[in-house]
């Protein structure tokens, strides 16, 4: 489903390139569910980005689903992540101007659909059906994550990108919200790629690879 | 006080990292000042101008000027005040003006001019600049004519060639280029013509009926003072219908006219500024509520309430300060530019200074206007409280109404507004209308963005693609800027539109060469003896028999039986008494049966055709109904007219309303036939000739064989009306553009504010699958959407306004030129969209992988 090989990107910093990554190569077969992990600092967001086909590495090549992302232009990349990837953020970003529904609807939208019987549904799912047209700042912190939830799940992605989802949510809503995404994950067979440096929410992965300096330096069952 | 230098350091360090929008906020201030200093510069300079010729305006201490040569009495009063009495003394000189046709026999070109027959030393004061040089001054006793350049370029003829006038021949002898008071746009009219006055018989061209004014200047004696002198005669001489002017009269006429246009395009510049603060205002308000956190920490920390006001207001006045000294200094550029847009209108040379007092009020205006209007939205920080670092509110307004400073600073806002206009209006009443004006419009503009915004919320286009649904949910996103952008968008349209319309309206009304079938030859002063041979000449070059129009000159002698001698003589202005122009003047009227398409019956009854009046009855008149109001008289009153030394008592029976603008002969008083026929009278022909070129061999042939009869070409006189109006609406246009500009500043500076809440939105969205091209639909949707109503809203204002002013001020049909309009609406739209998108560009370029690194 998702494979990378020999990743490599620096970032230029004061006179002298930074390394970022250095030679990441791994590959997560289709419904698995795998933890980043590693301190601050250790790579763990370029390379989500990087898998997700935000941004091109410097060398190496990244295949989602079977499209060389390395090889595609912005819009390609664009289009590919509104059919095939979901995204679930630290500080949730929703579209403050539209209603829960609407925000879920976005990625549906962009593809041409309607989509709002999808939201319903999913807003049901996360259990937020009686706040579908409420406006972000209505709705508090563990809302607004399980709407982008709603919302990563709206195109049935093929994989789901999560950085950090809990990071701004105390415990038990973090907890939540992992529950959600595991059982969503279940149920549709999506691929899902957790982004974390805490160990704990980390043990809920099937495999872990973890990140220190730029370097993969371990991948272990959990 | 530890305070003080804690703030200022604060106020400085939030503004450096705010350099970007504080830059677009000066800009606004700036473009408004710059505007207002300009106009207001110029003003200055021009009164200093006229006053420092302002003895050369007249040439003269004093003038008598009538329509007759001045009757042996006031010839000897005249002669008595010359150099205070001493005679021979040669302080006197007589100018007769006069139109006439000229032309050089040896050329083909003919041109209707104004002869100036110059006796005596005139002009006293100051010099009138000829080519060659000094050849003014050559010009008694000699044999020879000065002319308008713009003669010589009709006429197309050169220096030396001989020019007919009449029965007179002379030689050109040179150029007359710059006569002072004299505006150079007035040549258009009527090319000037320089003549010794002694030469005046030998044209023969003051026969009866002719229309001459005879102004006799003087030299007063160093004791004398002409303003006085002019007080005392007044009573005397208006029952001899001489006007007595003097350089004051002469400087507050043209100074007077000149500050109007001036102080009319102040008020336009005013307009801009106003905009501009309306920006800061509006940027003000968004920036508290982005910096609501900040603030609150700032307080959580222990600063106090008024610290953290002062920082913002400091900021502020940095703004006008920084924005008002740039503004200035580009209003004094502007302000050179602005003699060449006026050109031909101004009657002195102005000379470019610096008027440090303008400049200084510039300076004071924009900064009081960025403080004035930062104040308000800015006590909102008075009501953050520290609490807010520990939750952040759901809804970030905050309910400013319910603050007592809130109001004070309202109506500090509103009373400085008021007090901006009147101080450019120079005026308490027309500076109150304007500045309601400029309120009914804003508040017009308002209504519809708010509508807008409301509108969108409740009845959301939930059926449009996602797209432009995105992009019109920005219009009510937080802390949008929609209200203020439209409002200064929408200022700049209705400005812009007004003047359209306005042009529009008036211009249509004054169209000579349409139509088809109207005149646009007229043929005057054709004495009786002359009708037949005119009438034949016309038949010869294939034109059909004209209808001839008498005309019949004559005064007022009597209304109501009372002479007006001693009405002429009471300078007191009472309300109700008949104003002397209109008692004084002469009437030219005329005799029919019937009324012509520019005139409409408003009162009593027209008589019937054909028939006359009993004999030894007075005659009955048809009376224009301005000059009957100006006359105080109404239907049955009795005028009686002296015609040539003739007393004819006549009644009004009816009163008429004419349509002044057409280019047709119209007239004041008609007369039903019976009692003029036997009056001395002339003619007037009125003919069409399409070509040009046919139209100028038939003036030349009436010339040769009519000398005295003149021949207006109308499309000559379009042609003038059309130059002055264009200048007259390229200044406002010039002064109007500034609102736009400003406009389209405050719009940039909307869209920085909230650049940074922009660029996070679009890479989000290009994180969630989004091309590029959906992003830019977007953008587009919401700036269309944007730019589309400030033009609509401002249009749609600007059609009422227009439709006010055509009904009630110039009492015109309302026609609406909807192509101008159109394309100032996409001029505007399209700008407005231009500048979402090139703002948009760095979004565009962004990467999404961004998406993940900020927090």
């Amino acid at each position: 489903m998702l494979r990378c090989a020999g990743l490599t990107q620096s970032y230029p910093s004061g006179n002298q390139a930074l390394t970022v990554l250095q030679d990441i190569s791994f590959e997560v077969s289709a419904g698995e569910f795998v933890a980043v992990i590693g301190p601050s600092g250790s790579g763990k967001t370029t390379l989500l980005g990087l898998l997700a086909g935000l941004d091109r590495p410097e060398s190496g090549q990244v295949w989602l689903d079977g499209a060389e992302l390395t090889t595609l232009g912005e819009d390609a990349r664009a289009r590919l992540r509104g059919a095939k990837v979901g995204f679930v953020f630290q500080s949730f970003h929703l579209i403050p101007t539209l209603t829960a529904r609407e925000n879920v609807q976005v990625p549906l939208e962009l593809r041409g659909e309607p989509g709002g019987e999808r939201a319903e549904e999913l807003l049901a799912r996360v259990g937020l059906a009686d706040r579908a047209h409420h406006y972000p700042a209505q709705l508090s912190g563990g809302e607004q994550q399980r709407v982008a939830l709603a919302r990563a799940f709206s195109t049935r992605p093929k994989v789901l990108f999560a950085d950090e989802p809990t990071g701004n949510l105390d415990q038990r809503t973090g907890a939540r919200i992992i529950e959600l995404m595991t059982e969503l994950n279940r149920e549709a067979g999506t691929t899902l790629i957790l982004v974390t440096h805490d160990p704990e929410l980390a043990s809920r992965a099937r495999r872990i690879l973890r990140l220190a300096d730029g370097r993969l330096v371990a991948d272990s069952a959990a | 006080m530890t305070g003080t230098s804690a703030v200022l350091g604060l106020a400085w360090r939030e503004a450096r990292a705010a350099r970007r929008r504080l830059t677009l906020l000066v800009g606004a201030i700036a473009v408004g000042t710059a505007a207002l200093v300009a106009i207001n510069a110029f003003t200055a300079n021009l009164r200093r101008s006229v006053a420092g010729e302002a003895r050369a305006l007249l040439g003269a201490d004093l003038s008598f000027a009538s329509r007759a040569r001045l009757t042996p009495r006031v010839d000897s009063l005249a002669d008595s005040l010359a150099c205070g009495g001493r005679s021979g003394c040669g302080r006197r000189s007589t100018v007769t003006s006069f139109a006439a046709m000229a032309y050089v026999p040896a050329r083909a070109g003919v041109r209707l001019v104004r002869v100036t027959a110059v006796e005596g030393g005139w002009p006293f004061y100051g010099r009138i600049a000829t080519t060659p040089a000094g050849v003014w001054d050559t010009l008694q006793g000699a044999r020879i004519a000065l002319v308008d350049p713009a003669l010589l370029t009709a006429l197309g003829a050169m220096p030396g060639d001989t020019l007919a006038l009449g029965r007179l021949r002379l030689p050109i002898a040179g150029t007359v280029d710059r006569v002072p008071g004299d505006i150079g746009i007035s040549a258009a009219f009527g090319p000037r013509v320089v003549i010794p006055g002694a030469l005046l018989g030998e044209t023969g061209l003051l026969q009866f009926g002719a229309r001459a004014e005879y102004e006799t200047f003087l030299r007063l004696g160093p004791q004398q003072d002409p303003d006085a002198i002019a007080k005392q005669l007044r009573p005397t001489l208006r029952p001899e219908r001489v006007r007595v002017r003097t350089v004051q009269d002469e400087q507050q006429n043209l100074g007077n006219a000149l500050e109007r246009l001036g102080r009319f395009l102040g008020l336009v510049a005013l307009v801009a500024l106003l905009l501009g603060g309306l920006g800061v205002a509006s940027a003000v308000h968004v920036f508290i509520r982005q910096r609501m956190e900040t603030i609150a920490v700032l307080r959580c920390i222990g600063a106090t309430t008024r610290q953290v006001f002062s920082v913002y207001l400091i900021q502020a006045a940095g703004i006008g300060l920084v924005g008002s000294v740039v503004g200035a200094a580009l209003g004094l550029a502007v302000q050179l530019a602005l003699p060449s847009v006026l050109g031909d209108f101004l009657p002195v040379k102005v000379e470019a200074r610096i008027p440090w007092p303008v400049v200084a009020l510039g300076l004071g205006l924009g900064l009081w206007t960025a403080l004035a209007f930062a104040i308000l939205p800015l006590l909102g920080v008075r009501q953050i409280s520290p609490l807010a670092t520990l939750r952040r509110p759901y809804d970030a307004s905050v309910r400013l109404t319910r603050d007592r400073w809130f109001w004070l600073a309202a109506s500090g806002l509103g009373l400085s507004v008021i007090g901006m206009a009147v101080l450019e209006a120079h005026h308490a009443l027309r500076g109150l209308a304007f500045a309601a004006g400029i309120g009914a419009t804003l508040m017009g503009l308002a209504i519809a963005a708010l509508a807008l915004v409301r509108g969108l919320r409740r009845w959301f286009p939930h059926h449009l693609p996602y797209v432009w649904r995105q992009g019109l949910a920005n219009l009510y996103r937080p802390a949008n800027q929609t209200v203020a952008v439209v409002l200064a968008l929408g200022f700049g349209v209705f400005l812009l539109a007004t003047l359209i319309l306005v042009q529009h309206n008036l211009l249509r009304d004054l169209r000579v060469g349409d139509g088809g079938a109207r005149p646009n030859l007229v043929l005057f002063d054709i004495q009786a003896d002359q009708a037949r041979g005119v009438d034949s000449l016309l038949r010869a070059a294939g034109h059909e028999p004209p209808a001839t129009i008498p005309i019949v000159p004559m005064r007022i002698q009597a209304l109501d039986g009372v002479p007006v001698g001693p009405i002429l003589a009471d300078t007191s202005e009472r309300p109700g008494q008949p104003s002397g122009w209109a008692v004084r003047r002469e009437y030219r009227s005329t005799y029919r049966d019937t009324l012509v398409g520019s005139e409409r019956l408003v009162a009593g009854k027209w008589w019937k055709p054909g028939g006359r009046d009993p004999a030894g009855e007075p005659v009955s008149v048809s009376v224009e109904v301005e000059v009957a109001a100006e006359l105080g008289v109404g239907i049955g009153d009795e005028i009686t007219w002296d015609v040539q030394g003739v007393p004819v008592r006549s009644r009004v029976t009816s009163l008429r309303e004419v349509e002044w603008a057409r280019f047709e002969p119209n007239f004041f008083v008609i007369f039903r036939p019976g009692a003029l026929e036997a009056a001395p009278q002339t003619y007037v022909t009125l003919i069409r000739v399409d070509d040009a070129a046919a139209r100028g061999r038939l003036q030349r042939a009436m010339v040769e064989h009519f000398p005295n009869v003149s021949t207006l070409d109308l499309s000559t006189v379009q042609r003038a009306v059309d130059d002055i109006l264009r200048t007259v609406s390229a200044a406002i246009r010039f002064m109007a553009g500034f609102t736009l500009i400003a406009g389209l500043v405050v719009l940039l500076g909307a869209i920085a504010t909230t650049r940074l809440q922009r660029m996070r939105e679009t890479v989000l969205l290009k994180t969630l699958g989004a091309t590029r091209r959906q992003v830019v639909r977007i953008v587009l949707a919401e700036y269309l959407a944007l730019g589309l109503l400030a033009s609509a809203a401002g249009l749609c204002l600007a059609t009422g306004a227009g439709w006010a002013l055509a009904h009630w001020l110039f009492e015109t049909r309302f026609a609406l030129p909807a192509g101008p309009l159109a394309g100032l609406g996409a001029l505007v739209i399209g700008l407005t969209v231009a500048i979402g998108l090139w703002t948009s560009l760095e979004a565009f370029r962004r990467t999404p992988v961004e998406m993940l690194r900020d927090e």
